[in-house]
């Protein structure tokens, strides 16, 4: 596949409807999407003003892959492929150590990790030539021949084990756990790695999941920074020449549908002494591919999503002083990730701001946003379009989200076109579709009487 | 095709607010930034975290504006907004289309000399501010610890009190001691307007005169040096808070950066412990991880270092790690002082030195990436006296950093009669409920 396309600039230009302030024109980025011979997928916005380059590789190998007996299996394997490159052929070994080195001596930085969806590397460079090929030979190796060695696993799951028990003592550690799990049930989405499951985690698990899914074939690389095609090319070519190329490419098992809606509401309580207790109502939300996902952009930006100006916060915060802060929240991925409503408050307010909170919601969703609303929600997106893409960073993610979700290269492009079509009733309908407030969880940890 | 840097600009308006411009025209967008040379170093005893108050307060209405409704047109003019208070001073700031660029200027000027509200509208958000108190601090074993090692370090300096202010402070605050703290302190020459974006600076200057340069002048207040005595033993507190696992500060008494223009021995000494605590910490695998959370023997999960030697109050090193799973907070901190003990002894390599600067010299690129961080530079580096070119002279200077120089620093800082060491004695928590320790019960704390 092969393709241009025009974002950003003109995307702005259009929408906003008006003649910038300035002289000068905003050069147009376009996003170009090519297929290597192995089978990787590549994304590349050529951004020439600075020397610099940033490239995420994502691979749908993310933490909802995890079998729950290993929950972290992902983030370990991200975690241990940055420990080490093994001695191949002429190519020396070299250790954790030399590795951090390696990365500072060049003034670049390379790591991996793994969230729910995605087991990602990131590469972080200028672009020196001299430079930029040093690191891409080095990040390559990392992805491609890690060691695994295995007194640094035993040290890396002592760490993080201890790590999980410190967490465990914090108030809002212990309530996110219990609100994942009564929302996502038995889905991955749920699970925490916890010092049980991974003491049941070795290296030779490590390197199977590493093998099984980090494939040329199944990567899909992000590049925004000062390169030309060939030399974006170039590069990931050799970020991803250690990797089988796995072919024949077979797609990863699908992943089961997180269960919802809710049966019926369930409420938690649980006692803890805390400065604040922390309150949680929420229930499954929607997958990032629902072609509701703008509609419920925009309308949880007016019930809880919007800075200082959305209904929670007018509610719970600018009314009533209830808490610092309070905030709607969808999470939308591969899955259905869930819908939150969030706050902290003194444990004697507890009852108080959820009761707020809840028929802040229970109205919302009933009626849908004023047209005022609307309206504002409206010129803070559309005239804010411009923000989100105004560095190679806010780009680079504009453009894995592209990447990893399958979204059209036109996507910026339509993007604020979209959110201005929208009316009252499309986004009361969309919340109504996907929010069913007497079904929700609610989590209340460390509330007093 | 790579853009060179276009240099900043520098405007004094004639009530003498000044004005840095920073143009980048990568993207029709700008931020748009008031910085105060006032933070919590400027409030006096009982009064604790009034400047933080309020910057809450600065949202809440003007002469011409109700409560609420600066952030509501700023949302509507398509902006991102916030604001901040830290020790040294307070910061407003609008990430907006660049052609939104003058109506907030008209917001922020407007607030700036006509910031009020009812008193109402006080009571509500203080209640906020002890909410983000409880929040930030009081359930957070380690910014507990490091809010009471501020106090223990520091006796006379204003740093001794903690930004967002002690409880019982919030809690006796009234709407006139905010009152006072604004029209003390938000006086046209203790303050900078600071610009980075797609804007011209001539352009800017004429906005400014415009919205700003109508603001009255007023005498900026003389601040009282309030000079930190000279530190005379070692200090050591135990804090008990609910946790799991223990935690080791220790700050050692440090020399400020003054002058990055005609440094003196002490600015370059300033600059060396910068580059000691890269070597510690400043990259994976450097001396305090291979030092202490690495191999059969390690004492420590985590170990790090920091030198904060900007501000316009005394300064400090810090050496602070977690101990491993069967070690104690005493070995960690005899780890931590052998490092640095090695250093003084033996010296770092050039290659260690090297390697730091050039992380150094690359992220000046990296950070060039953002508008937000162009304007917050040049934003406190003016709070702090220092010139529009800071971040480059600081470049050159650190370059010219001598592996004996290093070496010469890690000798003459860290005496034990410099030091004061913060030990957290994690507290248990037993079948989901946790106990508070009994120091907290009838304490501050509620």
């Amino acid at each position: 596949m092969n393709a241009i396309k025009k974002v950003a600039a003109r995307a702005c230009v259009i929408s906003a409807g008006v003649v910038f302030y300035s002289q000068s024109a905003w050069a147009l980025l376009p996003i170009e999407h090519w297929a290597e011979p192995s089978g990787a997928q590549v994304w590349l916005v050529q951004s020439p003003a600075l020397p610099m380059v940033d490239v995420q590789i994502d691979f749908d190998a993310g933490s909802r892959r995890d079998p729950p007996r290993e929950a972290g299996l992902a983030s370990a394997a991200a975690t241990m492929i940055t420990k080490g490159v093994r001695a191949v052929g002429d190519a020396p070994a070299i250790d954790e150590n030399a590795l951090g080195e390696a990365w500072a001596d060049l003034g670049a930085s390379f790591g991996a990790g793994a969230d729910s969806d995605a087991l990602s590397f990131s590469l972080r460079s200028l672009t020196d030539p001299p430079l930029l090929a040093r690191a891409a030979q080095l990040a390559s190796r990392q992805i491609g021949q890690p060691a695994w060695p295995e007194d640094i696993w035993q040290r890396e799951r002592a760490r993080w084990s201890a790590a999980i028990r410190e967490s465990d003592t914090r108030p809002g550690t212990v309530a996110g756990k219990a609100f994942a799990k009564a929302v996502y049930g038995s889905h991955p989405y749920g699970q925490r790695a916890t010092a049980e499951t991974l003491s049941r985690i070795e290296v030779a698990e490590l390197r199977a999941y590493a093998q099984r899914h980090v494939q040329a074939c199944r990567a899909r690389v992000s590049i925004v920074g000062a390169v030309s095609r060939p030399q974006a090319k170039t590069l990931v070519s050799t970020l991803l020449a250690h990797l089988p190329s796995g072919a024949p490419c077979t797609a990863p098992p699908a992943v089961p549908a997180v269960q919802q809606p809710l049966a019926k509401a369930e409420e938690i309580k649980i006692p803890f002494q805390s400065a604040q207790a922390y309150v949680l109502v929420g229930q499954p939300g929607f997958k990032r591919s629902d072609p509701d996902f703008l509609a419920l952009l925009v309308g949880n930006h007016i019930l809880g999503g919007g800075g200082f100006t959305s209904r929670l916060t007018e509610e719970v915060r600018e009314k009533r002083g209830l808490s610092y802060s309070v905030y709607s929240q969808f999470a939308p991925g591969l899955n259905a990730g869930a819908f939150s409503v969030s706050l902290q408050t003194r444990p004697d307010q507890a009852a108080e701001a959820l009761k707020v909170s809840r028929a802040v919601l229970e109205r919302f969703v009933a009626q849908g946003p004023t047209e005022n609303e609307l309206k504002a929600a409206k010129d803070n997106l559309i005239g804010g379009f411009a923000l989100r893409i105004d560095s190679n960073r806010k780009l680079l993610g504009n453009v894995v989200n592209i990447a990893t979700n399958d979204l059209p290269l036109d996507y910026l492009e339509g993007w604020t076109d979209r959110v201005a079509a929208l009316t009252v009733a499309d986004v009361r309908a969309a919340m109504a579709r996907k929010l069913q407030p007497e079904r929700m969880v609610t989590v209340v940890l460390g509330a007093q009487p | 095709m790579v853009a060179q840097a276009v240099a900043p600009s520098q405007f004094t308006l004639a009530n003498g607010m000044q004005l840095i411009v920073q143009p980048d025209r990568r993207a029709p967008t700008a931020v748009h930034m008031v910085w105060l040379r006032v933070g919590s170093i400027d409030e006096i005893d009982g009064v604790s975290g009034v400047a933080h108050v309020l910057e809450h307060m600065m949202f809440k209405g003007s002469e011409k504006l109700a409560p609420g409704e600066f952030s509501r047109r700023v949302a509507a003019l398509g902006g991102q907004e916030n604001a901040f208070t830290s020790r040294d001073y307070t910061g407003y700031y609008q990430q907006i289309p660049a052609n939104k660029l003058e109506d907030v200027m008209r917001l922020e000027s407007d607030r700036f000399a006509h910031n009020q509200w009812p008193d109402d509208e006080f009571k509500r958000e203080l209640e906020v501010v002890k909410e983000e108190r409880r929040m930030r601090t009081e359930d957070q074993p380690r910014a507990l610890l490091s809010e009471q090692l501020n106090a223990a370090a520091f006796i006379a300096s204003p740093y001794h009190r903690p930004i967002v202010g002690w409880m019982s402070d919030l809690d006796a605050m009234t709407p006139d001691d905010a009152r006072a703290f604004y029209r003390q302190w938000y006086v046209p020459g203790n303050a900078v307007i600071v610009v980075a974006g797609d804007v011209d600076p001539q352009q800017v200057l004429a906005l400014a005169q415009k919205t700003y340069g109508a603001i009255s002048a007023r005498a900026v207040p003389t601040r009282k040096p309030r000079t930190e005595p000279p530190q005379i033993g070692m200090r050591r507190i135990e804090v008990k808070a609910p946790a799991d696992q223990a935690y080791v500060a220790l700050a050692y008494r440090a020399p400020s950066l003054q002058s990055l223009t005609e440094p003196t021995a002490s600015d370059r000494d300033a600059l060396a412990l910068l580059l000691l605590s890269g070597v510690l910490s400043g990259y994976d695998g450097a001396r305090l991880e291979r030092g202490l959370a690495q191999g059969p023997n390690r004492v420590a999960d985590t170990a790090s270092s920091g030198a904060s030697v900007f501000g316009r109050g005394p300064s400090q090193f810090f050496l602070s790690g977690v101990p491993a799973t069967g070690k104690t907070a005493a070995q960690v901190e005899a780890a931590l002082r052998a490092e640095v003990a090695r250093v003084a002894k033996d010296g770092v390599s050039q290659a260690e030195l090297s390697r730091v600067k050039t992380q150094w010299i690359a992220s000046r690129v990296y950070d060039r990436d953002s508008l937000q961080n162009q304007a917050s530079e040049l934003g406190s580096n003016w709070v702090q006296g220092l010139p529009l070119d800071a971040e480059d002279r600081l470049l050159t200077l650190l370059r010219g950093v001598q592996p004996s120089e290093v070496q010469s620093v890690a000798q003459r800082y860290f005496a034990d009669d410099q030091l004061t060491v913060a030990t957290l004695l994690p507290q248990p928590v037993a079948a989901g409920t946790r106990k508070r320790p009994a120091a907290d019960a009838g304490g501050a704390i509620h």
